[in-house]
């Protein structure tokens, strides 16, 4: 019942300025794919709200130019990428954010990604988090979070 | 002859391995794509390891959806001989590895007191295949389960006359191994477990079994380093080895390396090693230098 609502809810919000429509799902925290981190090391690690939004856009920046992966976001909703990437970065680092976005499998549902689509983007990750310079131990915390998304990720 | 049956069970694993290597029907075939490092650092042998520990990850820069590879050359200079050691290996899929290496033993000026002759070269070939059977070692994150993967390696070594002269039994023989590999990311560590079943002196370079003992023998390689950077990985190697010889005690072999991933393609390593005493010649330590290019 309250899942209903909530999906009815997300179908009754008008989507964000920028952002393309998209159809109903349920909101949930646990769509992020990972549980937070305690405390606020890993938040303060990335320099808080402005270092992850830096390390977002650095990293969609990337990925939208990057020869080996720019076709899978060709005609993507980049502007909702960013939004969602950032909610879910700063889920996850303890910042403290809701995370509005869909679920790892819904949300990468037939885009086709392969082991190596997943590599490039943790490549252009640690890039974008060397740009902040995060420690190399705050990044692989985070990358230890993010690793195992990839089985709901890679659809093939 | 103790090779024929040998042979038999590594031509055997081969073909299971062949067999057990998944077909994803329809699916886009790439190349590349590994993160960095995790193709390994070839060992002496030729498969993926960290220059003498075997680790359970496969050679090449391939995913499960590639076939990749690598060459590999590694120097080892130490106090009175010098180990060299040239191969390459094939990745199917980041499932099976496929590796070769040629070892050359120079035992230089001390060939003369060994009474072999100056320069007396030892050598050996050695064929390996390796198997993930099970895990993933980046991806399992979320539980304790490592990276393992099987395999077996055939030893050709060349000078039976002196193998058998110092009371070596075989101048062929076949490792089988067991590798467990995790990455450990919230650590930023990298630990690596091998047991090996051996009857080789001195990685097989002198031979097969001996005078003093003529059985397999499970052997412990232990691995563990500290990526510093996602491009450098710190470490250090333990490898135990069998004592079959009479002649002369084996000790086991020690490193403390540095490898550096100077492009997905390109990997160098420097290692400070000690292979203990070596045919009666006392405590040979020294440097192993190794690069390594993949694809």
């Amino acid at each position: 019942m309250f899942p209903f609502l909530l999906a009815i809810a997300a179908l009754a919000a008008p989507a964000p300025p920028g952002e393309q429509p998209v159809d109903p799902y349920t909101q949930s925290d646990a769509n992020a794919g990972a549980t937070p981190f305690e405390g606020q090391s890993m938040w303060r690690a990335f320099r808080r709200q402005p270092g992850v939004d830096r390390v977002i856009d650095g990293l969609v920046d990337r990925l939208i130019v990057d020869p080996r992966v720019a076709d899978i976001f060709r005609g993507q909703d980049i502007v909702r990428l960013r939004r969602t990437l950032k909610e879910q970065f700063c889920y996850i680092l303890g910042g403290g954010c809701r995370y509005t976005g869909r679920d790892m499998q819904e949300g990468h549902h037939n885009l086709g990604i392969q082991t190596k689509d997943f590599n490039v983007l943790v490549g252009d990750l640690q890039l974008a988090m060397n740009r902040e310079r995060v420690s190399i131990f705050a990044q692989n915390r985070l990358l230890a979070k993010l690793a195992p998304m990839k089985r709901s990720v890679v659809e093939r | 002859m103790p090779s024929s049956r040998s042979k038999r069970m590594f031509l055997a694993l081969s073909c299971a391995l062949i067999v057990a290597a998944p077909a994803h029907a329809g699916e886009e075939m790439r190349a590349g794509g590994k993160l960095l490092l995790t193709n390994g650092i070839s060992t002496v042998d030729g498969a993926a390891g960290g220059g003498l520990a075997s680790w359970a990850l496969i050679a090449g820069n391939e995913t499960v959806d590639g076939i990749g590879g690598s060459v590999h050359a590694t120097y080892v200079p130490l106090s009175d001989y010098s180990l060299s050691s040239a191969g390459a290996a094939i990745g199917i899929r980041d499932r099976l590895e496929l590796s070769y290496a040629h070892q050359r033993f120079d035992t230089q000026k001390t060939g003369v007191a060994l009474g072999l002759g100056r320069g007396f070269i030892f050598s050996q070939d050695i064929i390996g295949a390796k198997l993930r059977i099970a895990g993933d070692a980046v991806t399992d994150q979320d539980s304790a389960m490592p990276q393992i993967a099987v395999g077996v390696q055939y030893h050709i070594a060349a000078r039976d006359a002196v193998i058998h002269a110092i009371g070596g039994a075989h101048d062929t023989g076949t490792d089988f191994y067991v590798s467990a590999t995790k990455v450990l990311l919230a650590q930023s560590l990298v630990l690596g477990a091998t047991v090996r079943l051996t009857k080789a002196n001195q990685f097989g370079l002198l031979g097969f079994g001996g005078d003093a003992d003529d059985h397999y023998s499970p052997q412990f390689e232990g691995s563990a380093g500290l990526l510093v950077t996602r491009r450098l990985l710190l470490g250090g190697e333990y490898r135990s080895k069998p004592n079959n010889l009479t002649f002369a005690k084996e000790d086991d072999a020690l490193d403390a390396f540095a490898a550096y991933a100077l492009t997905p393609n390109l990997t160098a390593t420097a290692a400070y090693v000690d292979l203990g005493d070596i045919a009666t010649v006392r405590n040979q330590r020294g440097a192993l230098l190794s690069i390594q290019a993949s694809f």
